[in-house]
């Protein structure tokens, strides 16, 4: 069956498409996924945005990268523990589908949720607060490959073998609420301190943020070409990583179903 | 031709407790293998490293012909597994289960339809197709498990003690439906704790026991241990010391002391009763207890292990 690489390739697409479906069938509408992915992260915006007055094109920026950020990365750590917890997992694991091709459709399933609720805040920017949308292309790629690169983390952070989701959940937190504050959301990093100008490139969202800010025509610190390859970057050593990490962790999730 | 299952020196720890110790067997293609053996012996162990869920800590699985190491891919496509426990998404409905095996498994669109179909009927369960898993009781859960089993039609089955803690009629309907898949020409690799259900169904079982596979032969013989390891259980109203005369008793292979009872061990239980009453009365003992017992579980293999330890020691 594995005569060339490219077969090889369709067969993963193609399992990956599968397993997705299936999680979207089940896990979008969960409640720790709707708290985590939805709520959470509208009222750490809110909390910080409500009676300062932040201007419209640092606000709407934040909103949209804060949303894209925690949704995007907050289904797919959610799906192993539950399918470890429900013995699910081992109904995948004996298909004649690979680890990898499994967890390629739980960072799709996430990913495409991603899309969507990121929708919400923009509709919100774009109709309510009146955000001007200046360069529309660079804002449906910045979603698409950002709510990728946020799906990857994801990923990476439900490499420990665990059957308890409230685990992973604190943990993924413990990663993803620092990476906020340092990522442009609440104050520019135009506008930021030099030790914050600094650390600001090592988070994948401060891209997001700069270019989101760029496609509703504000100002920006680093072009969209750099944003767009620094998020590309991040994505493929995520992913990587997320593979090698669940490859180690695997055998022993496996082995307490 | 090749052997549907060829498993070689095959070990797996869990952490520092070893769960098997270098079993070896082949299943032809064709055949019901039985895989018989007490709780915790190792048999949901072995089916989950041959079915390429578990990785074992020594030693090779292939499974028509496919390594299991080097080629999961093939070693996994023609397998169908039914699974100790029900693994089935509850929250999706079991048509939607059906599909997805039948989908993972790189089935044709339409196929899946008429196969799932098909199946859904034979178990009745398609009038309840559309609901989700979740309220679906114990018995209803597995004839689902099983369809699952079945979607891709596959060419080995697993079963994972199938019929354990069913009804009658539920386990009737799963034997049959064993059998008669069988006779199609699928392979059947069948993990059960039931000496009886060893001995209708299969053409031959392999014993394991402790991690360790003490015998691998037919049936019949499997019959005679099953005959040895009868006994009557006695205790009178004072103590025994000297057993020495129970063991010349006919028919009597082996006593144990038990506490205050006496076990006596034999082919025949009938045969034993009027000598024992004779040596009571010579003896002047009175009866205060008198049972036959048919042979646990354990016995058996205690017995099948020994035999085979004594043929090995000669
Ligand atoms: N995940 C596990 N971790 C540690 N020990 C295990 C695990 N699974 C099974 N065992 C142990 O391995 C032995 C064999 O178990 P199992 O294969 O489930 O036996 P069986 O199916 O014959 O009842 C038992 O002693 C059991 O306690
Ligand atoms: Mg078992």
């Amino acid at each position: 069956m594995f005569k060339d690489g490219e077969s090889r390739i369709k067969t993963m697409i193609q399992g990956a498409l599968v397993i997705a479906k299936k999680d979207m069938k089940i896990y979008y509408l969960k409640p720790p996924v709707l708290i985590f992915g939805v709520l959470f992260p509208l009222f750490l915006f809110l909390s910080f945005a409500v009676g300062r007055n932040v201007p419209l094109d640092t606000l709407v920026p934040g909103m949209v990268g804060i949303t894209l950020f925690f949704t995007a990365s907050s289904v797919v750590p959610l799906i192993l523990p539950w399918e470890t917890r429900l013995k699910t997992l081992e109904l995948l694991i004996s298909a004649p589908i690979g680890v990898n091709t499994i967890l390629l459709g739980d960072i799709l399933a996430s990913f495409i949720f991603g899309i969507i609720i990121s929708l919400l805040p923009l509709t919100l920017g774009l109709f309510v607060f009146g955000a001007n949308l200046v360069y529309f292309p660079i804002l449906v790629l910045n979603i698409i490959l950002s709510s990728f690169c946020f799906s990857c983390l994801g990923n990476i952070i439900s490499f420990p073998p665990t059957s308890e989701p409230s685990q992973i959940m604190m943990f993924s937190n413990l990663i993803r609420l620092p990476l906020i504050f340092i990522s442009g959301i609440f104050i520019p990093v135009s506008e930021m301190p030099a030790w914050g100008r600094i650390i600001a490139p090592l988070s994948p969202l401060t891209y997001t943020t700069e270019l989101t800010r760029f496609a509703l025509g504000g100002q920006t610190s680093y072009s969209p070409y750099i944003s767009f390859v620094m998020i590309a970057l991040f994505s493929v050593v995520f992913l990587v990583v997320g593979f090698a990490l669940h490859k180690k962790s695997m055998p022993k999730r496996v082995q307490n179903l | 031709m090749k052997p549907a299952i060829k498993v070689e020196n095959l070990t797996k720890y869990y952490g520092k407790f070893l769960a098997l110790e270098k079993i070896d067997f082949e299943v032809r293609e064709g055949e019901i293998f039985g895989f018989l053996g007490p709780n915790g012996a190792g048999k949901t162990t072995t089916q989950k490293i041959l079915t390429g869920i578990l990785k074992p800590s020594g030693g090779q699985v292939s499974i028509l012909g496919y390594d299991m190491e080097k080629d999961p891919y093939n070693a996994k496509r023609f397998t169908g597994i039914v699974p100790d426990e029900t693994n089935a998404y509850v929250d999706m409905n079991a048509w939607d289960n059906l599909t997805l095996i039948g989908e993972l498994y790189g089935m044709p669109k339409k196929n899946i339809e008429v196969k799932a179909k098909e199946l859904l009927e034979i178990f009745q369960l398609y009038d309840r197709r559309k609901d989700r898993v979740k309220g679906f009781s114990k018995g209803m859960k597995r004839r689902l498990i099983l369809s699952m089993g079945l979607i891709h039609n596959p060419r080995i089955l697993f079963l994972d003690e199938p019929t354990s803690g069913l009804d009658v009629q539920s386990t009737r309907l799963i034997r049959k439906m064993i059998t008669d898949l069988n006779r199609e020409g699928v392979t059947v690799f069948l993990t059960t704790h039931d000496i009886e259900e060893a001995n209708q169904m299969c053409d031959r079982v392999a014993i394991i026991y402790q991690g360790k596979i003490a015998a691998i032969d037919r049936p019949e013989n499997l019959k005679k241990a099953v005959k040895a390891a009868q006994s009557i259980e006695v205790s009178f109203h004072r103590q025994v010391e000297i057993i020495k005369e129970l063991e010349d008793l006919p028919e009597v292979d082996e006593v144990r002391k038990q506490g205050d009872k006496i076990r006596l061990f034999t082919r025949e239980p009938g045969k034993v009763i009027r000598p024992l009453v004779e040596y009571a009365h010579k003896n002047r003992l009175e009866f205060l207890t008198l049972n036959t017992l048919g042979p646990s579980l354990e016995e058996v293999f205690v017995k099948l292990t020994e035999d085979k330890e004594s043929v090995a020691g000669v």
